[in-house]
């Protein structure tokens, strides 16, 4: 069978993946058949459920700790490992042989994402897995859940789309596409933003009435806010042939920051209220406890007239009554730890205090070093103020002297704005952004389901990539620049003064090649040569072949080294050979770039993700 | 009920069911070749009421879930007369929680009258006893009316977790031993 039965949107997230399917055959215009396909896992030893998220985490357990029996899989296998629920709670009592946030370890480009490194804290003897060998695990799980239920439209012959941040970089999504792809599902694999398919979840959801709900030069900002990472899109209404079309004009960086940072710090919190008391928790306590803090949390800042919710800890043991810790989480506690720690009423010019990817050098996540959301959104907006002004129908709505691009409707998406407080307090942040510059306030897109949206939209847009719908166009949302030395002489003791050299334009539409530049770089044969490699998510104008000599930290960003070896075959090894690197989007939406030598012949792939290979 | 007064159309709907059942079923069949052979049918033996064991696993499993997330076990296991309401108190915040969502997430339980508690109503003869227990005044015939004492609860769904072959339901919790 070649034709797929069934669009598949696959959310492998930080902390919970799901799986969404279209049926194509029996959907039809806006009517559309969907659903979320529950995913059969481990809850316990020896006990598989059917649950809607596969908790995206992986435990590694000692020989001894469960039977092959107490692993068994409804497809009959009984791996090594535990994925899912389970995995989440085994790992709970014994984090040294948990993996958890992979996604965020795949995108760290201070770690070579291909090693062996997870979990990072495992001892010796424990066989650690790859960034990418633990997204494969999710992927195969999923995979297979589908396959045992749909054997006669197995996933790898369906059309899948899989969901990346949109701050996801060259080489992260390559390296998604590169596990999609060893599971199998690499045949009818294309990429998708996250908040591009909470976009088309809401247009799923509104069955056609869209349209009336956005206008011709609205601006919609896409604001996800996971179990682990922060993400922003921001989405133009434009107007094509009479009717209404959406471009993703802009992205956000990656800022790792998410709803398990809030519930953690809301434990914290209350860990040291008990401390003041006397009572010191032990890790397995303080599990129990950010768990606790979660309910509390969402029932606080969901009904405004409830002032405290008791918090149980239980005992270890066996003896629940006495051993049980019991406290409360008052409304001021939760106001004062994440409204005004994650959400703080700041200006419209306030910015983040340190940028989001600072240290590449340090073992660990780069968690974002400003917990304020509203800091990282006001410095995207600021940074995207000009990201319209090419835009036909644009040109005259961005009002004089807006120090940020101003959106007219936003779009939520993600677990932490269950708490509808979080989510009222953000509309009350970009109001009053809007009304110190005379601007109207924002409408709020109504419809989403927070958790799925990312799955389900994934799916349709599967479905509407056979021309059944609208599309989100858009294209790279950067810029891509390589560092090449000026040919200035040498100044002992300085630097060569570098300058950027555009490979690739803002905007490339999946499946489509850039032009070759006509400015070439030296390759030594037989040797690796690495290039420094920039993107910018702001400089929307700049050609293939543009050189830049100078440039703001705002507005380009260094990201990791790529390589490019040229074998020697019939050269001399050490000859340096003039190549021109050609960039290209591939089908399923990863970037490629080529080293193309000056006298023809075959191309070299330039390879991403070098870190750790010399 | 007289089978003589039986029409056309049910005839015809009877001798199809039957063709279906004689293939079926051989004792059916039996039956049939001696009331065709004249036979007048013996009075079928009354099956004896039997009762029956019902295996121990999806109970031994459903407390292993109320352990799990609501430590139930541990609640029963403990001597309450020891601790004061506000221990008992703190600790019953863990277990009905916990309680609350294995009966949410693997039981659908509904009412079995959907009506108020302490309103009359009547119920028409031929209602399920099983469904609707009579207590009080049981006299007369049906229709009955009464006061509606107490709604039943009646489950109308269940999954539990697919056990796996070998595992052993028994241990509701394993002990746990921290290195």
């Amino acid at each position: 069978m070649s034709e797929a039965r069934f669009a598949i949107g696959i959310d492998l997230g930080t902390t919970n993946c799901v799986l969404a399917a279209v049926d194509l055959q029996t959907s039809d215009l806006d009517e559309v058949v969907d659903w979320i396909e529950a995913i059969p896992q481990l809850t316990a030893p020896g006990a598989v459920e059917e649950r809607p998220l596969l908790p995206s985490f992986l435990y590694l357990p000692h020989p001894d700790e469960l039977r092959p029996e107490d692993r068994t899989l409804p497809w009959g296998e009984q791996p090594p490992f535990v994925v899912g629920e389970l995995a989440r709670s085994m790992g709970g009592r014994t984090p040294i042989r948990l993996v958890a946030s992979a996604k965020s370890w795949l995108c760290h480009p201070g770690v070579d994402r291909r090693a062996a490194i997870l979990p990072v804290e495992a001892p010796e003897e424990v066989e650690r897995v790859s960034p990418l060998q633990a997204s494969m695990r999710y992927l195969e799980h999923l995979r297979a859940a589908w396959d045992l239920r749909h054997s006669d439209a197995p996933l790898a012959e369906q059309e899948v789309v899989l969901t990346v941040p949109a701050s996801f970089d060259p080489a992260a999504r390559e390296l998604t596409a590169e596990a999609a792809a060893a599971v199998g599902l690499g045949r009818h694999l294309v990429l998708l933003e996250e908040p591009q398919a909470a976009l088309y979840h809401w247009i799923l959801a509104s069955r056609g009435e869209w349209r009336k709900q956005v206008r011709l030069g609205d601006i919609i900002l896409v604001i996800d806010l996971g179990g682990g990472t922060a993400d922003f899109s921001l989405i133009a209404v434009t107007e094509r042939g009479g009717a209404l079309e959406l471009v993703r004009v802009a992205v956000g960086d990656h800022i790792l920051l998410g709803g398990d940072n809030m519930d953690l710090a809301l434990a914290h919190a209350v860990r040291a209220k008990l401390a003041e008391q006397g009572t010191q928790l032990d890790p397995w306590q303080l599990q129990g406890l950010t768990h606790g803090c979660r309910n509390a949390k969402e029932i606080l800042l969901g009904d405004a007239r409830v002032e405290a919710v008791p918090v149980v800890v239980p005992s270890r043991g066996s003896r629940l009554i006495g051993g049980t810790l019991r406290t409360e989480l008052t409304r001021d506690e939760v106001a004062r730890t994440l409204v005004e720690g994650f959400f703080p009423m700041v200006e419209a010019s306030a910015r983040p205090a340190t940028r989001a990817r600072a240290a590449l050098t340090k073992l660990g996540l780069p968690y974002a070093q400003d917990a304020a959301m509203p800091r990282h959104l006001a410095a995207f907006l600021g940074r995207q103020v000009e990201a319209t002004r090419d835009l036909a129908g644009f040109e005259n709505r961005r009002p004089e002297n807006a120090s940020f691009l101003h959106p007219t409707a936003v779009l939520f998406n993600g677990g932490v704005f269950k708490a509808h407080s979080l989510l009222d307090r953000t509309l009350e942040l970009l109001d009053g952004w809007l009304a110190a510059e005379g601007a109207p306030p924002v409408r709020l897109l109504e419809g989403a389901d927070l958790d799925l949206a990312v799955a389900r939209g994934a799916a349709y847009y599967g479905y509407v990539r056979r021309g059944r719908g609208v599309r989100i166009r858009g294209g790279t949302a950067r810029a891509y620049y390589v560092g090449v030395e000026s040919a200035m002489p040498a100044v002992p003791g300085l630097e060569p003064p570098i300058h950027a050299l555009c490979i690739a334009p803002f905007g490339m539409e999946e499946g489509t090649q850039a032009e070759l530049p006509s400015q070439e770089v030296g390759l030594v044969v037989g040797e690796p040569v690495r290039f420094r490699f920039f993107g910018s998510s702001v400089r929307r104008v700049d050609q293939v072949g543009a050189v830049l000599e100078q440039w703001t930290a705002d507005e380009i960003e260094e990201l990791e080294e790529i390589e490019a070896t040229l074998p020697a075959e019939d050269r001399q090894p050490g000859e340096v050979v003039p190549v021109r690197l050609h960039a290209a989007v591939t089908e399923v939406g990863t970037l490629r770039l080529e080293a193309v030598p000056r006298e023809g012949g075959e191309a070299w792939k330039v390879e991403f993700d070098v870190r750790g290979k010399g | 009920m007289s089978d003589s007064l039986l029409s056309v159309f049910k005839r015809l709907i009877l001798a199809l069911r039957a063709v279906g059942r004689i293939l079926a079923d051989p004792g059916f069949a039996a039956g049939v070749l001696r009331l065709e052979q004249g036979e007048t049918p013996a009075p079928a033996e009354p099956a004896r009421p039997a009762l029956r064991e019902t295996p121990p696993d999806s109970a031994l499993q459903l407390l292993a879930l109320l352990q799990q997330e609501g430590r139930f076990v541990d609640f029963l296991q403990e001597n309450v007369t020891a601790y004061s309401d506000a221990d008992i108190g703190g600790a019953a915040r863990v277990v009905h929680e916990g309680c609350r969502k294995v009966v949410h997430d693997y039981l659908q339980i509904k009412p079995v009258c959907e009506e108020a508690e302490g309103v009359r109503l009547t119920l028409p003869a031929g209602f399920d006893a099983t469904a609707v227990r009579l207590t009080g005044n049981v006299v007369g015939q049906a229709p009955f009316t009464g006061t509606l004492m107490h709604r039943g609860w009646r489950v109308i769904g269940i999954t539990l977790p697919k056990v796996a072959e070998g595992h052993d339901v028994r241990v509701l919790a394993p002990a746990e031993v921290e290195l």
